[in-house]
């Protein structure tokens, strides 16, 4: 089927304005977050509701034509970016909140539902939707669906499969399957933590039922400072050796400290090689109690300097500093690029460390978040984009970063997905025989491949012409690795 | 350690060959939940000989274990730290193991509260029906690499590969734990759970049972005091016992001759109109149920499908019902695809979850 017969048939059904087709109008959907990949689609196709998404389905299950899904494009690997010869399938006009149970704590929302919308429609129950990745304010529930997105209360409170309780999917073909319910476990297979983090490969979400959890009565923040990375990072370990959870625990690096203070002026300590925020969250009695104790480990891991919050202007504003950690590398450089490779946190300062060579190596600057309490390093790297071969230096410092995330034990992607912009990094993480699995997965779901081709798992084709490339130590990774 | 392996590979990559079923063991303790494999000719895989725990380190709360460990051994080297596995997965049995624990996907008192087994798999190390060693997920806390295969095979029931290695999330125990009980009516305590659930209270477990409720409060001793304040109700002295009981099924209810159902649902779902005795847990979302003959599996199924959820013949005497809930065409479709991926020979436990597969 030509372009203009596609348009023609999406024209048939759709109204006017959900068809997009002339150039100016695509080019909003060219890039998701992460800009630096672009592409036009086809055709974008906007639809209000389950029954025009068939429809939509149907057409491109019958020619053949693929299909990539998006949220609000706040995604940072890429995992929304257009297909050539495809149809972009925007659900952000789905952004109905359908039923809100509070007694059972739960709501069912359409998946362009924006994730802080959820927690604000609610708040009025004492509820909350508890995931908050940093671009909450405009992030859809669909999108964080399919990156399995956290935020910074992920280890106390969960990532997203820990956070929904049913889908609505939309296979390929346009069938309509029901995966999971209202009750905290379903028949069968796991395909509710299958679909979830599955960048939009298997199926299209429909419908979200999230649970809801309680606002805590109470939170309390602790600001600590280090002169040591080391001293930080076993700090962190001393707090969970406690029997902490804590609620967050996020640390920031001498140059982030700076270039956030510059900022925002939160307060923070500029001597520091290490700031760590430890949040406790619960009923009053439980903050006091664990405050109290947190602030003695820190104390006692040699921190130099310690403040709990007074209250809740303080405790906002020593967050602020950390929230305003992309922005503030938005200022001191014209581009920046966003890692988030994983580590069990023991190595914290190994990697740091390794990353302070890549980065003279590289001649680039490096600024260093992480959320600490469950491993998850974000390096945003400093470069500019019109400097000629930077962007190349970049992601090739970046593609070490996660290989030594990998070599610590890790993963290549705590929670922004593989997308387009870690694919290579797959042939790294994983052997032929998992990503052989990965096809098959996709093929049970996907016989055709037509939902966002060419994303999340890359070909065997491609890691072995990457392995060629790279190859580690003298060995072959892919030594039994089919050649076609 | 890597002979017992290869030994378990042979034995897979033979049976795929000769297309002869596996029964993949582990302790047995759970032998009576599920189908039966369902060929006779089936040859038994024991997969209690690949044992022991392989990196524990409460700082970063992950352990990692072999698939034949015991849940005994598991769960006293996590206690020797003062940490648990706060999903309370039932035994059935001194001999329960770890993979065991993983393929029944089963999950105990604290479930409602903490999260269930699935939420604390980080990633496995298995074998697919072909042999090939495979490794999913990983050993940290965030990680969304490829699909989540890892979770995939909680609950799975061995049909998709068997086990050898797991990492789990662990949690520290709570300081202090006691436990509330108070006379109500059914439909009052439903709907009490509920409300509490919805507030910031310690509640880590609920039971109800002929009029009276049980709340088990666990966190820090100031908040579990300020929470018996606001709850009120009697304290249960060896409260530690009856939850015991409740998670191991050795509890009075249990003990009975019926069949035993087990309905997942929505937790506000009133006292269900059904002729049988009942125990309820998770804050109304776990109904359990003794059958008799005047109760069929379709009202059962019905019911549960009613309330938002689905019903499981937990233990039965009657051969021939299904045990677990029927899946819509379009799930059974994607099922049967993801086990011809899997074990495209069939051979993995065939039947043991559904007869179709």
């Amino acid at each position: 089927m030509s372009p203009q017969e596609l348009v023609n048939n999406l024209r048939s059904f759709l109204p006017p304005e959900a068809v997009l087709y002339e150039t100016e109008d695509l080019r909003p959907y060219e890039c998701d977050g992460l800009s630096a990949y672009r592409q036009l689609p086809l055709v974008v196709v906007l639809p209000r509701t389950e029954e025009q998404i068939v429809k939509i389905l149907k057409l491109c299950y019958a020619t053949q034509t693929p299909v990539v899904a998006r949220g609000a494009g706040t995604g940072l690997s890429g995992g929304a970016l257009p297909h050539a010869q495809g149809v972009l399938l925007s659900l952000a006009k789905l952004n109905q909140i359908i039923a809100v149970d509070p007694l059972a704590r739960m709501a069912r929302v359409q998946p362009g539902v924006r994730n802080l919308a959820i927690s604000e429609a609610v708040a009025v129950y004492g509820l909350y939707y508890a995931p908050d990745p940093s671009s909450q304010i405009a992030c859809s529930i669909g999108g964080n669906v399919a990156e399995n997105s956290g935020g910074v209360h992920c280890l106390k409170y969960g990532l997203t499969v820990h956070n929904i309780l049913k889908l609505r999917v939309l296979t390929i073909e346009g069938e309509c399957l029901e995966i999971g319910g209202e009750s905290l476990d379903s028949a069968g297979y796991d395909l509710l933590a299958l679909m979830t983090g599955s960048e939009g490969m298997l199926g299209i979400v429909t419908e979200v039922t999230v649970k809801l959890i309680p606002l805590p009565e109470k939170a309390q923040l602790v600001m600590a400072a280090f002169d040591d990375v080391h001293k930080a990072g076993n700090a962190v370990a001393n707090v969970i050796g406690a029997g902490i959870i804590p609620a967050g625990m996020e640390m920031m690096d001498r140059i982030t400290i700076h270039a956030v203070e510059e900022f925002l002026h939160p307060g923070y300590d500029l001597d520091a090689a290490a700031i760590l925020l430890c949040e406790s969250d619960g009923s009053a009695e439980e903050v006091a109690d664990e405050i109290e104790r947190i602030y003695a480990i820190m104390q006692q891991s040699g921190a130099t300097k310690i403040s709990a919050s007074q209250n809740e202007a303080e405790r906002l504003r020593f967050w602020a500093g950390r929230k305003a950690a992309f922005p503030a590398a938005g200022r001191v450089s014209p581009d920046y690029y966003c890692m988030d490779g994983t580590i069990p946190r023991k190595h914290l300062a190994d990697v740091l460390d390794g990353i302070e060579k890549l980065s003279q190596e590289y001649g680039l600057r490096c600024m260093n978040v992480f959320h600490a309490g469950d491993g998850n390093l974000h390096p945003l790297i400093l470069y500019d984009a019109n400097q000629p071969g930077e962007l190349e230096r970049t992601e090739e410092f970046g593609g070490k970063i996660l290989e030594m995330c990998i070599h610590a034990g890790g993963t290549i992607t705590g929670e922004h997905g593989v997308g387009m912009e870690k694919i290579n990094q797959m042939c790294t993480q994983f052997k032929t025989g998992e990503l052989e699995m990965f096809h098959a997965v996709k093929a049970a779901f996907d016989p055709s491949g037509l939902l966002n081709p060419g994303k999340a798992v890359p070909t065997l084709h491609r890691c072995a012409e990457l392995g060629a490339m790279h190859v580690h130590r003298g060995e072959d990774k892919f030594a039994d690795l089919p050649r076609f | 350690m890597q002979a017992i392996i290869d030994q378990y590979k042979a034995t897979i990559r033979a049976a795929a060959e000769q297309e002869t079923p596996l029964q993949i063991r582990g302790g047995g303790t759970k032998d009576f939940y599920g189908n039966s494999v369902v060929a006779q000719n089936n040859t038994l895989l024991d997969a209690t000989a690949y044992s022991g725990i392989i990196d524990y380190e409460p700082t970063e709360l992950v352990i990692t274990a072999r698939a034949g460990t015991r849940l005994a051994d598991l769960e006293a080297a996590l206690d020797q730290k003062g940490q648990m596995l706060a999903f309370e997965p039932p035994y059935f049995g001194a001999a329960a193991t770890l993979g065991g624990c993983i393929a029944a996907g089963l999950s105990g008192p604290r479930r409602a509260s903490a999260g269930s087994v699935r939420d604390f798999v980080l990633g496995v190390r298995m074998l697919n029906g072909k042999g090939d060693d495979l490794n999913f997920g990983g050993q940290v806390m965030k990680n969304v690499a490829g699909y989540d295969v890892s979770r995939l095979m909680v609950g799975a029931m061995g049909t998709l590969g068997m086990l050898l290695e797991v990492s789990l999330k662990v949690l520290p125990k709570p300081v202090t734990e006691i436990t509330l009980h108070m006379q109500m009516d059914g439909t009052v305590a439903i709907e009490r759970m509920n409300q509490w659930a919805g507030k910031p209270l310690p509640i880590s477990a609920t039971c109800y049972r002929n009029g009276e409720l049980l709340l088990r409060l666990s966190g820090a001793e100031s908040a579990v005091r300020a929470a018996q304040l606001k709850l009120g109700g009697e304290e249960l002295r060896e409260s530690e016992i009856f939850w015991r009981s409740i998670r191991e099924q050795t509890h009075g209810f249990f003990q009975s001759a019926s069949s035993l159902w087990r309905l997942s649902i929505n937790p506000t779902t009133p006292p269900l109109n059904l002729p049988a005795e009942q125990l309820i847990e998770w804050n109304g979302g776990l109904r359990w149920l003794l059958g008799d003959e005047k109760l069929n599996a379709v009202t059962i199924h019905k019911a549960a499908k009613d309330a938002g959820g689905h019903a499981t013949l937990f233990r039965s005497n009657e051969p021939g019902v299904s045990v677990l809930h029927p899946l819509d065409p379009g799930m059974m479709k994607i099922h049967c695809a993801l086990k011809e991926k899997f074990d495209p020979s069939g051979i993995l436990n065939p039947g043991r979850l559904y007869p179709e597969m």
